[in-house]
């Protein structure tokens, strides 16, 4: 059984990964420990899961380690989160100060382990507030936001500020995600995984069955976006654009996402997709579970163009996920989609569905360009934006905190 | 005898600076004040980032200028600096100040113009570590650059021109001090020109240039 090195060895190349064994060694023993507040589901979760396996076989001395908490703290986090991506309301002061009390009680019992530790990676708000219980820390604290921040509720963000000013960096995946600080903002764009259920390869016996399950043509070309029902994602955008496509050429489309239920809005969108669908066949609208990676993976693969046809967007995963799978992708003209959609190289960005179904039916004629473009796509997330990417920026990171003042750090 | 020539290798890192223009005037002021490794990472950084192989514009600023704010004629302009002339990063900001005030001068609109995005400044650290490869022939450094690291292309031949001596890359550096028999090679080497290629594609460069002066030719 070959080691995951070896399996991303095959994947990027030899070169990438003995650059990571060089980084690691110089690391000479340091203990690094990652801080987030669940092992399942998420995002942080799925990269931590891959991310700490591979330190571990590079001889890194990595740990993680996920925090405790009750109902009323996790309420107090998710309204956090909501409130930092834009949404406006005010967190009860109670709940505030028993988020403040959870992360006492978990810096207690996380204490030997974090003082003497050399760097801590606290990642998203749910431990932010940890910091404060740790004065005699020893080494760097970094915090890590996965969170799109561009425009948050500032009473929420200067509520959080107050602790995050007190780590030595932080880490952002945009620019336009950074928020004034008085340390370093190191910019780190996510990744994507390639030997996870969302992206590993399917074999042609899979993506045969995916037709049939989903009563899908495999004669006429397909078109796909993946995401929430959410206004920002604007699957009424993409309706309209596939009913312009429509008019000249045959097409399907699949719209794809998980089940908002606790999201009023995302029913309200999503019961308004579904009147605008109407009776049309070929508009197959899909409601999934939040973990069918497979199922997820398996419609992008037979799906010829992806779309995700955003008015807003964080970064944009889905977008890396297509393009990974050799497909163009068709995005909103914003966002995270801008750093991966390269218009004429691995897709094209728009700003209205007229846009959209313009660049769908170039695609479907010109075949050949088609081809070209999705190829394109896999060789650039293959370059930029898999997790060894990732890695490699987590371990530079931990020397350049150490020399925040200098533009040039010679480890020689 | 030459030194053995050391293979290093580097990863550069991107920093936030919290400076960001929405204007022409904008941004020019904000180039008085970001620090040099800002206007390195603008120029240069692309290059550690995702390319093509024709992209229309190849820096940071020139790709905002036409993205941003449509002005073709600048972005035109911007574009054509050479990084590689200016052994001094505040001699290229200089230049890319002047570009732009000689625009701003020719338009009472454009200077106040609101670009569809901001352009945000960004900075740079470079961690550099020795790889403990040693080559001490022209031959071995041939034989070597088609397995070196994508980071390491970039720091003997791109960073290199930031460090003494001035302006020139580590490869004719190093080949050079064997003698007038290489002299065709570091000749051949220094006419790489780097700005307009991925390094995937400046790596296959320099293999193909070292393989044609081997004994035996092509590669």
């Amino acid at each position: 059984m070959a080691t995951l090195l070896e399996q991303y060895e095959q994947i990027v190349g030899t070169d990438v990964i003995d650059q990571l064994r060089q980084l690691a060694k110089l690391l000479g023993g340091k203990r690094i420990i990652h801080i987030n507040s669940t092992k399942a589901g998420g995002g942080v979760a799925e990269i931590l899961h891959r991310i700490i396996p591979l330190k571990h076989e590079l001889g890194i001395d990595a740990v993680w380690e996920t925090i405790t908490g009750d109902a009323d703290f996790f309420q107090c986090t998710k309204l956090m989160h909501n409130t930092l991506q834009g949404n406006r309301f005010d967190i009860p002061d109670y709940l505030l100060r028993h988020y403040e009390a959870v992360n006492r009680e978990n810096a207690e019992s996380l204490r030997g382990l974090l003082e003497e530790a050399d760097v801590v990676f606290i990642h998203d708000p749910q431990p932010a507030a940890m910091i404060e219980s740790m004065p005699a820390r020893k080494g760097k604290w970094i915090w890590r936001c996965h969170i799109d921040v561009s425009s948050p509720y500032r009473p929420v963000w200067k509520y959080l500020r107050d602790f995050v000013r007190g780590y030595d960096a932080s880490v952002w995946s945009l620019s336009e995600f950074a928020q004034r600080l008085p340390h370093p903002m190191y910019l780190i764009p996510p990744s994507i995984d390639p030997l996870s259920d969302k992206n590993i390869d399917l074999g042609p016996e899979e993506l045969g069955k995916t037709y049939a399950r989903w009563g899908l043509d495999p004669q006429r070309p397909i078109i796909t976006q993946i995401s929430r029902f959410d206004r920002f994602k604007d699957p009424l955008g993409v309706v309209r654009a596939y009913r312009l496509v429509k008019e000249f050429t045959p097409v399907q489309l699949i719209l794809a996402g998980g089940g908002a239920t606790d999201d009023p809005e995302g029913e309200e969108v999503f019961n308004e997709v579904k009147t605008s669908a109407g009776d049309d066949p070929d508009i197959h609208i899909l409601l999934l579970p939040p973990d069918d990676n497979l199922t997820i993976n398996a419609l992008q693969r037979i799906s010829d163009i992806i779309l995700q046809k955003s008015t807003r967007e964080g970064f944009g995963l889905t977008v890396t996920e297509a393009l990974w799978k050799g497909k163009p992708v068709i995005g909103g003209d914003t966002g995270g989609i801008r750093l991966q959609v390269v218009n004429h190289h691995t897709g094209f960005l728009v700003n209205t569905p007229e846009g959209a179904a313009l660049r769908i039916r170039y695609l479907l004629k010109r075949r050949e360009k088609l081809e070209e473009m999705g190829q394109k796509a896999r060789e650039f997330v293959r370059e930029n934006f898999l997790i060894t990417r990732h890695l490699r920026e987590y371990l530079t990171l931990i020397f350049a905190v150490a020399n925040e003042t200098q533009d040039r750090i010679e480890l020689l | 005898m030459a030194e053995p020539f050391s293979v290093r290798d580097c990863a550069l890192i991107a920093i936030a600076t919290g400076q960001y223009a929405y204007t022409l005037s904008e941004l020019r002021d904000r180039l008085e004040i970001v620090p040099p490794s800002s206007i390195y990472y603008h120029f240069w950084g692309g290059l550690l980032r995702p390319k093509f192989d024709n992209p229309e514009y190849q820096n940071d600023f020139a790709i905002w200028v036409y993205q941003g704010l449509r002005d073709k004629p600048l972005a035109e302009r911007i574009a054509l600096i050479n990084p590689s002339e200016y052994h001094d990063l505040e001699g290229l900001r200089d230049e890319l100040i002047d570009i732009l005030e000689e625009r701003i001068d020719e338009s009472e609109l454009l200077p106040w113009m609101k670009a569809n995005q901001r352009f945000y400044f960004v900075r740079s650290q470079t961690v550099v570590f020795d790889t403990r490869v040693r080559l001490d022939t022209p031959e071995r450094l041939g034989e070597h650059i088609p397995h070196m690291s994508l980071g390491s292309v970039f720091y003997h031949f791109i960073d290199a021109r930031r460090r003494p001596p001035w302006g020139r890359d580590d490869f004719t550096h190093w080949v050079s001090g064997f003698g007038n028999g290489y002299a065709e090679l570091v000749e051949q080497i220094s006419q790489v020109d780097p700005y307009f290629i991925s390094l995937v594609e400046l790596r296959d460069e320099l293999t193909y240039v070292f393989a044609e002066h081997m004994p035996g030719g092509r590669a």
